[in-house]
């Protein structure tokens, strides 16, 4: 691991994304959007404030899996990988490297998002707005942790989005958004409890709903931040400095 | 191990999906040379410089490069390598993939600037590497090979679609690579590049027909132009002696 070459990679990505603006207006705009739309379909500041913390976990989630799936199979498949992996880049530098970099954008994201809703969508938010954005924003790195991870599974950028609906669907569905996780059967909600994104969740409604950081809150924390990890781990394995 | 072959090759065999694409190879590459490897496409050029940077999953045989495994961490910024297909990214400029690699390399920045004048792009050193020509693609990702202070430069098919002058230009600047002690190992199908080589290493069905100089393989096949002496080297290999 070297700090500089994680850096380098980093300034790397966002300057090819600086030269994509179209990409990153929509991954910063999309999100707020939404949740302005959410909250006319509700009509009502107390219907939108039950779902909304929910959906500020999930939108980075989804987004970053799916920018993240595709950018790292484009480097996958353009020989740009085998490249890096002749040179002195260690495979955690590449990793953390689009990390970082997506997660600066998804913590804009949030960031956005949660603005506009406290502030004209009528989202009250008890807790701490810095432990609400540090969710949310661990929720964007288990997105581009789990998409670093599919790349290695995809052969085509087709492929690639077909994982969206595997990876991500299921746990937006299992996570309480749609119905609270102990009202679901026992086989979903277990599976619901082995989902990091359920964890996500409720700290998310915790935060907006209650002052204190109580152990529960701590636990999912730590849950999420460690299946990040996890995956970026699983992620870094799957890349192979010599290949058939 | 001897001290004047930058990469020496043993028995080196590669399987792959089920076929032996190299079959025993042995031969070695003397340093500060440049060594040309030529042959039809699909002989298995682009597999075996694979082995010699480290890429490659091979099935037998020892791939040593100066003076360590193929693939050893310590060789990272020491090998220059260039694919057939440009590995660049398309969507930065010139300058900025450069800057990139050179980092990754731990190269002085001033690299890039001495690196876009060797490969001729000067004028196109802001542009998108996605918007520029074919040949032009693959300067910028030839210029990569060139980054920092290789002892090794290996370049696939590095002229593919470039004209005549600028063939010339790259040719003379390999020249000069190997003037200051770097070795090159560069394949092509153009066989009148392969008079620019000191030495041959011609390849067909995933072995190695010759490994002489162009003098050599000329005054041993009798023919003065090298496709010709190539495909005499043929004929003679499919007689049974």
């Amino acid at each position: 691991m070297s700090v500089a070459i994680t850096l380098a990679t980093t300034r790397r990505i966002l300057t090819q994304l600086k030269h994509d603006k179209r990409t990153v207006v929509m991954m910063l705009v999309v999100p707020s959007l939404l949740m302005v739309l959410l909250r006319y379909m509700f009509n009502s500041e107390l219907a939108f404030s039950r779902v909304a913390p929910a959906l500020l976990g999930v939108f980075p989630f989804l987004i970053m899996f799916l920018v993240t799936s595709i950018t790292t199979l484009r480097e996958r498949t353009t020989a740009t990988l085998e490249r890096l992996m002749t040179m002195p880049l260690g495979k955690l530098d590449l990793l953390f490297g689009y990390a970082i970099a997506f997660g600066a954008l998804a913590l804009l994201q949030v960031a956005l998002a949660t603005g506009i809703s406290v502030a004209w969508l009528g989202l009250e938010i008890a807790g701490s707005l810095t432990l609400l954005l540090v969710i949310a924003m661990l929720d964007a790195l288990l997105g581009v942790a789990l998409g670093l991870l599919v790349s290695a599974f995809a052969r085509t950028e087709f492929q690639a989005v077909q994982f969206m609906p595997v990876v991500v669907l299921p746990q937006a569905l299992l996570c309480g958004l749609f119905l609270p996780r102990e009202e679901m059967g026992w086989v979903l909600e277990w599976l619901s409890n082995i989902l990091p994104l359920s964890y996500a969740v409720e700290a998310l409604n915790k935060v907006t709903a209650t002052t204190d950081v109580d152990g529960t809150l701590l636990r999912d924390l730590v849950i999420v931040a460690g299946s990040a990890l996890l995956a970026l781990v699983i992620g870094a394995a799957t890349l192979r400095r010599r290949t058939p | 191990m001897d001290n004047y072959s930058a990469v020496v090759v043993e028995g080196l065999r590669v399987d792959r999906g089920g076929h032996q694409v190299l079959h025993d190879l042995t031969f070695g590459i003397p340093t500060g040379s440049i060594t040309g490897l030529l042959g039809p496409s699909g002989c298995g050029k682009t597999t075996l410089m694979r082995a010699v940077v480290g890429v490659q999953i091979v099935a037998g045989g020892a791939v040593t490069v100066l003076g360590k495994p193929a693939g050893h961490p310590s060789l990272r910024n020491k090998i220059g390598y260039a694919t057939q297909n440009p590995a660049t990214y398309a969507d930065l400029t010139v300058r900025e993939s450069l800057r990139y690699f050179a980092a990754v390399l731990g190269a002085p920045r001033t690299d890039v600037d001495r690196v876009i004048t060797e490969v001729g792009l000067g004028d196109h050193a802001d542009k998108l590497v996605g918007r520029l020509s074919g040949g032009q693609r693959s300067r910028a990702s030839l210029g990569v090979a060139l980054l920092g202070d290789p002892k090794l430069v290996v370049l696939d098919e590095p002229t593919v679609g470039l004209d005549p002058v600028l063939r010339e230009e790259l040719w003379t600047l390999f020249d000069n690579l190997a003037k200051r002690g770097v070795t090159l190992l560069v394949s092509s199908h153009v066989m009148d590049e392969a008079a620019r080589c000191e030495r041959l290493l011609l390849m067909r069905e995933g072995r190695i027909l010759a490994d002489e100089t162009p003098e050599e393989l000329r005054s041993q096949t009798g023919q003065y132009d090298l496709e010709r002496a190539f495909l005499r080297l043929i004929a003679d290999s499919e007689v049974p002696a």
